[in-house]
C-alpha cells in the first residue's frame, strides 16, 4: 500500500452500478467476455461458478453480489476481469471495462468513512481525477473470505 | 554461480547412486563374495566421489573415499565381507544420503563424519595388517582352485563361454605402453575406445578403475569377446599411439574348467596380488586422487550413453498436458464444424488430425507413467533396518515392481506404503522364537506385490505373520468408543479388520516406535481415498494378513459417466458406478421419509442429486427416472438423475485454490464444447 501511493499507479477502471472502480493492473490477468458459466452448488451467492479459462477452470465472482448491489443480468458490455494473486485466481464480473489509466499517487486518498457506498469494507482508497472518482478496490479483500454457504 | 546449473544433475545423480549403493549392498549381503556386485557397488561410490568433488562438497567426497578403500580392499579379496563391515558401510551411505538432502535442501552438505571414517579405516587398517597371513592362505588355495580367485570370476567365465559358443572370439590382449608414456590414462582410454567398437570388453586387468588412475607401470592386458580376427585388433591397437607392444592370443577354457592352471593364469595370480596389495598401499598412504574428477566425467558419459533417457522436469509436462487437452477441446469443435460443412477434404483433414492427436494423447500420458519401482526400491533397506531393530527375521519379495502409475499418484503412494509395510513388521511378522513355537519359518516373508488391473493399480502388502484378531479388534474398538457392543456383533471379519484403519485405534499391546501410536493407518486410508483409491484388510489368524490397496491408474484422466440434470451436466467417476437403471414412480418406495428401491434384493436409497445440488427447477417432471447405483465401500445408494449422456474418458481439473471443499464435488472437467462439468464426489455423498 505505502508503494502504491509513492508513484503513479496504473489501473484498469471498471464501472459498477454507474461507479467507476479501480484495480491495479499489477492484480489483473486478462479481461475476457461471459462465457458459458458452469454453476458449482453450495457456495456463496456471489460465486456464479466456473468457466474454462483456456484450459485452467477458474471461479467466477460477481462483484455486484459481492459489493451487496442488486444483481442484473449479464449483457454485452459485461466483463470478467481475472485478477489473481501467486496462489488464487479468479474472475470478478463486472458491468463493463474499458479504460486503463495512470493515477498520480498524489491523487489517490484513503478510503473515506463518509461515501457509504456498498462496496464498503473492500475499499483501498478513492482518486479524484478532474472530477471523475475511481474507487480503488483491495483485491486481498474481496478474494479472501469463506466461500462456502453455510449447510 | 556455474555450478548451479549443475546441482539438480548432481542431486538427482547422487540419489540414484546412493539407491543403487543400497540395493547392492543388500544383494551383496545375502552374497558376500560376488565380486561383480562388489564392482558395481563400488563403482557407484566412485563416481558419487568424483561428482561430489568436483562440485566442492569435501565431506562428501572425503567420505566416499575412505568407503571406496574398503570397498576396494574386498574387491581385491583382502577383506572378507562380514556383517559388521555392511553395516558400518550402510552407516556410511546413511550418511551420504544425510549430506545430499542436505544439500538439496539448500544446505552446505556438511556433516561430522569423523566417527564413521574412524570406523571405516579402522576396517581398512585393522584387516590390511592381519592381511598378509591371508594373502599366502588365499594364493596358495587358489593355487588348487586356480577358477575362483584367478583372472576370471564365474560370471566372467559363464560369460565368455557363451559367447564363445555363439561364435565370438574370445581373446587375451597384453599392450605395452611407451615407458615414457606421459597421459597414460588418455592412452587407455583410446585402447578401450577402439576395443569398445570392435567388441565387448570383459575384464581388464589391473581394472579399468586402477588403469584410469594410472596405477599401473606400462602393460596391462584385457580380455574382450569380438568377431574380428586377431591380426585386425592388433593392428587397431597399434594404430594408437604411443603403444609398444601388442600381443593377442585366444583363451583356451578347457584347460581353466579342468583344473589345470594354464601358467599364464598362475603368473597373472601372483602379479594380481601383489600388484593391487602394492597399489592399494600407496593410496592409502597418498590418499590423493588426482584423475577422479576426469574419472567421473568418462563414467557419467557412459552412463549416459547407455540409457539414452533425459530428465524432463514435471512441470513441462503438466504444461504439455495442459496444452495438450486445449487442442482436444479445439479438436471436438473442429469435427463438429466439419460435419456441419460436409466437405470431404475437410472431413479428411480433421479426422487426421484427430488420429494423430489421439496418438499424442497416448505418448503424452505415457510419459507421464513411472515405474513403481521408484517407490518400492528404498523398502528393502528400510525392512532390513527394522527388522534388525526388532529382532526379527524378514524376507522382503517385491514382485511386479515395473507396473506404471501416474507420477502424481507415485508421489503420495510412498508414505501410505511405508506405514504399511512398518505396520506388518511391527504387528504382523512375530520373533523368530513365536515363529518356531507356531511350527513356522523363523524368517517371516513379506511379499510387496504391484499389479495392473483394468483401469486400476493394485498394490498387495501380504505377510504370514500373525494375522489379525477378530476378537481383539473388536474388544479394542470397543473400549476406545470406535464402535458399540451391540453393533459388534453384526460386524463381519472384513468389517472387523478394517476397523484397524480408524483413527485413535492400536493393537499392539505395547506402543512401539516403529508403528507409532495407531495414528498411521487412518492416515494411509484417508491417503488412499484422497487419490481416488481404497484399501482393504483380510487375515487369517496365524496365516497373516494382505492389505490390498487399489489405485487409479492416473489421476489425471479419468473415465466418467456423464449425466444430464436439468440443463446441467455432472460427471461421475466410473470408479464408484456399479451399474444403471431406469425406475418408474411406482418402485420407490419411502422408509423412515427415505425414498428406497428394492434393488436386486438389497434396499438402496435414492439421493436426488437436483436437490442435493440446488440445481433450478426448468422442466417437468417425468415418471421414469434414471438411476445410478453407487458404492462405497459395502454401502450403496441410487443417484436420481435426469438422463444419461454417456461414457467418456475426461481430464480431471482442481477448481482452483479459491474454490476449495466445495460440499460433494471433487473436482471439474472440461467437456468438448468448452464447458466445465463438474465431478461429483460419491464418497461424500454416501454417509
Amino acid at each position: 500500500m505505502a508503494e502504491d501511493l509513492i508513484s503513479d499507479l496504473k489501473v484498469i477502471v471498471f464501472q459498477l452500478n454507474q461507479k467507476e472502480y479501480a484495480i491495479p493492473v499489477s492484480q489483473v490477468r486478462s479481461i475476457e467476455k461471459i462465457i458459458h458459466i458452469t454453476r458449482v452448488p453450495h457456495v456463496n451467492p456471489f460465486v456464479k461458478g466456473v468457466i474454462n479459462l483456456r484450459g485452467v477452470v477458474t471461479p467466477l465472482l460477481d462483484l455486484r453480489v459481492r459489493f451487496g448491489m442488486e444483481e442484473q443480468s449479464y449483457s454485452d458490455s459485461t466483463r470478467v476481469i481475472i485478477v489473481g494473486d501467486e496462489e488464487k485466481e479468479a474472475g470478478l464480473i463486472v458491468d463493463g471495462a474499458n479504460d486503463v489509466i495512470d493515477i498520480p499517487s498524489s491523487m489517490i486518498e484513503p478510503a473515506p468513512e463518509v461515501v457509504g457506498i456498498a462496496a464498503e469494507g473492500f475499499i483501498k482508497g478513492v482518486a479524484n481525477l478532474h472530477r471523475r472518482l475511481l474507487i480503488l478496490i483491495d483485491l486481498d479483500k474481496i478474494l479472501l473470505s469463506d466461500v462456502r454457504k453455510a449447510l | 554461480m556455474e555450478l548451479n546449473q549443475y546441482l539438480e544433475v548432481f542431486i538427482e545423480e547422487s540419489r540414484e547412486h546412493l539407491q543403487s549403493l543400497n540395493e547392492q549392498l543388500l544383494e551383496l549381503e545375502k552374497n558376500p563374495g560376488n565380486l561383480s556386485i562388489i564392482n558395481e557397488i563400488f563403482r557407484s561410490a566412485h563416481t558419487l566421489k568424483g561428482m561430489s568433488a568436483t562440485m566442492g562438497y569435501e565431506d562428501l567426497a572425503s567420505l566416499t573415499h575412505q568407503m571406496e578403500n574398503v570397498l576396494d580392499a574386498i574387491r581385491n579379496n583382502r577383506l572378507l565381507t562380514t556383517p559388521e563391515i555392511i553395516d558400518v558401510i550402510f552407516m556410511a551411505v546413511d550418511h551420504l544420503e544425510e549430506m545430499v538432502e542436505s544439500i538439496a535442501a539448500g544446505g552446505d552438505g556438511k556433516k561430522d563424519v569423523s566417527e564413521t571414517v574412524e570406523k571405516l579405516k579402522a576396517i581398512e587398517n585393522g584387516e590390511t595388517i592381519s592381511r598378509s597371513a591371508d594373502v599366502e592362505i588365499a594364493a596358495a588355495s587358489t593355487l588348487e582352485a586356480p577358477k575362483s580367485a584367478a583372472s576370471y570370476d564365474e560370471f566372467e567365465l559363464t560369460v565368455l563361454k557363451q559367447s564363445k559358443e555363439q561364435g565370438f572370439g574370445v581373446y587375451e590382449i597384453e599392450i605395452g605402453l611407451r615407458d615414457d608414456c606421459l597421459l597414460k590414462a588418455a592412452r587407455v582410454y583410446m585402447v578401450f575406445e577402439v576395443l569398445e567398437k570392435i567388441g565387448e570388453v570383459i575384464k581388464a586387468n589391473p581394472s579399468v578403475e586402477q588403469l584410469e588412475e594410472e596405477q599401473f607401470e606400462d602393460e596391462f592386458s584385457v580380455t574382450i569377446i569380438t568377431k574380428e580376427n586377431p591380426d585386425d585388433i592388433k593392428g587397431k591397437i597399434m594404430k594408437v599411439s604411443e603403444v609398444v607392444k601388442t600381443t593377442v592370443h585366444p583363451v583356451d577354457f578347457s584347460e581353466m574348467n579342468s583344473g589345470v592352471a594354464i601358467k599364464a593364469a598362475e603368473k597373472i595370480i601372483g602379479v594380481d596380488t601383489s600388484k593391487s596389495l602394492d597399489t592399494d598401499a600407496r593410496s592409502i598412504i597418498t590418499g590423493i586422487e588426482t584423475a577422479a574428477v576426469q574419472d567421473s566425467k568418462t563414467s557419467v558419459k557412459q552412463q549416459t550413453n547407455s540409457s539414452k533417457t533425459i530428465r524432463v522436469n514435471i512441470e513441462r509436462l503438466d504444461i504439455l498436458m495442459n496444452l495438450f487437452e486445449e487442442l482436444v477441446i479445439d479438436r471436438g469443435r473442429l469435427e463438429q464444424i466439419s460435419k456441419e460443412l460436409d466437405n470431404g477434404e475437410l472431413t479428411e483433414t480433421v479426422e487426421r488430425m484427430s488420429r494423430i492427436s489421439g496418438d499424442l494423447q497416448n505418448i503424452i500420458l505415457n510419459m507421464r507413467m513411472v515405474q513403481v519401482e521408484t517407490v518400492f526400491n528404498r523398502f528393502p533397506r528400510m525392512i532390513r533396518q527394522l527388522a534388525k531393530d526388532l529382532n526379527k527375521k524378514i524376507n522382503l519379495e517385491i514382485v511386479g515392481a515395473e507396473t506404471e502409475l501416474d507420477r502424481t499418484v507415485i508421489d503420495e503412494i510412498g508414505d501410505p506404503l511405508v506405514h504399511l509395510l512398518r505396520n506388518s513388521v511391527d504387528h504382523g511378522i512375530e520373533s523368530p522364537e513365536v515363529r518356531r513355537s507356531k511350527g513356522k519359518n523363523e524368517e517371516g516373508t513379506i511379499v510387496l506385490r504391484a499389479f495392473h488391473s483394468g483401469n486400476h493399480v493394485f498394490i498387495e502388502i501380504e505377510d504370514d505373520g500373525a494375522g489379525i484378531s477378530k476378537e481383539k479388534v473388536l474388544q479394542k474398538a470397543i473400549s476406545k468408543g470406535i464402535i458399540t457392543e451391540q453393533s459388534a456383533a453384526g460386524f463381519t471379519d472384513k468389517q472387523a479388520y478394517e476397523l484397524i484403519l480408524s483413527s485413535g485405534f492400536s493393537t499392539a499391546e505395547t506402543i512401539s516406535d516403529i508403528s507409532g501410536r495407531g495414528v498411521g493407518l487412518d492416515v494411509v486410508k484417508n491417503t488412499i481415498e484422497s487419490l481416488g483409491g481404497s484399501i482393504s484388510i483380510d487375515s487369517k489368524e496365524n496365516e497373516g494378513t494382505i492389505f490390498s490397496i487399489q489405485l487409479p491408474l492416473t489421476l489425471s484422466i479419468i473415465s466418467v459417466m456423464l449425466v444430464e440434470i436439468q440443463k446441467e451436466k455432472f460427471a461421475i467417476p466410473l470408479s464408484s458406478i456399479i451399474e444403471t437403471a431406469i425406475i418408474k414412480d411406482t418402485e420407490i418406495l419411502n422408509a423412515h421419509n427415505q425414498k428406497v428401491i428394492d434393488f436386486r434384493g438389497k434396499v438402496v436409497p435414492l439421493l436426488f442429486l437436483k436437490d442435493i445440488f440446488d440445481v433450478p427447477f426448468e422442466g417437468a417432471d417425468d415418471h421414469f427416472h434414471s438411476v445410478i447405483i453407487v458404492r462405497k465401500g459395502d454401502k450403496m445408494a441410487g443417484l436420481i438423475v435426469d438422463s444419461f449422456i454417456g461414457q467418456q474418458e475426461v481430464v480431471l481439473k482442481s477448481l482452483g485454490n479459491y474454490l476449495t471443499d466445495v460440499f460433494a464435488i471433487s473436482g471439474a472437467t472440461i467437456l468438448g464444447d468448452g464447458q466445465v462439468a463438474l465431478v461429483v464426489d460419491c464418497n461424500a455423498l454416501i454417509k
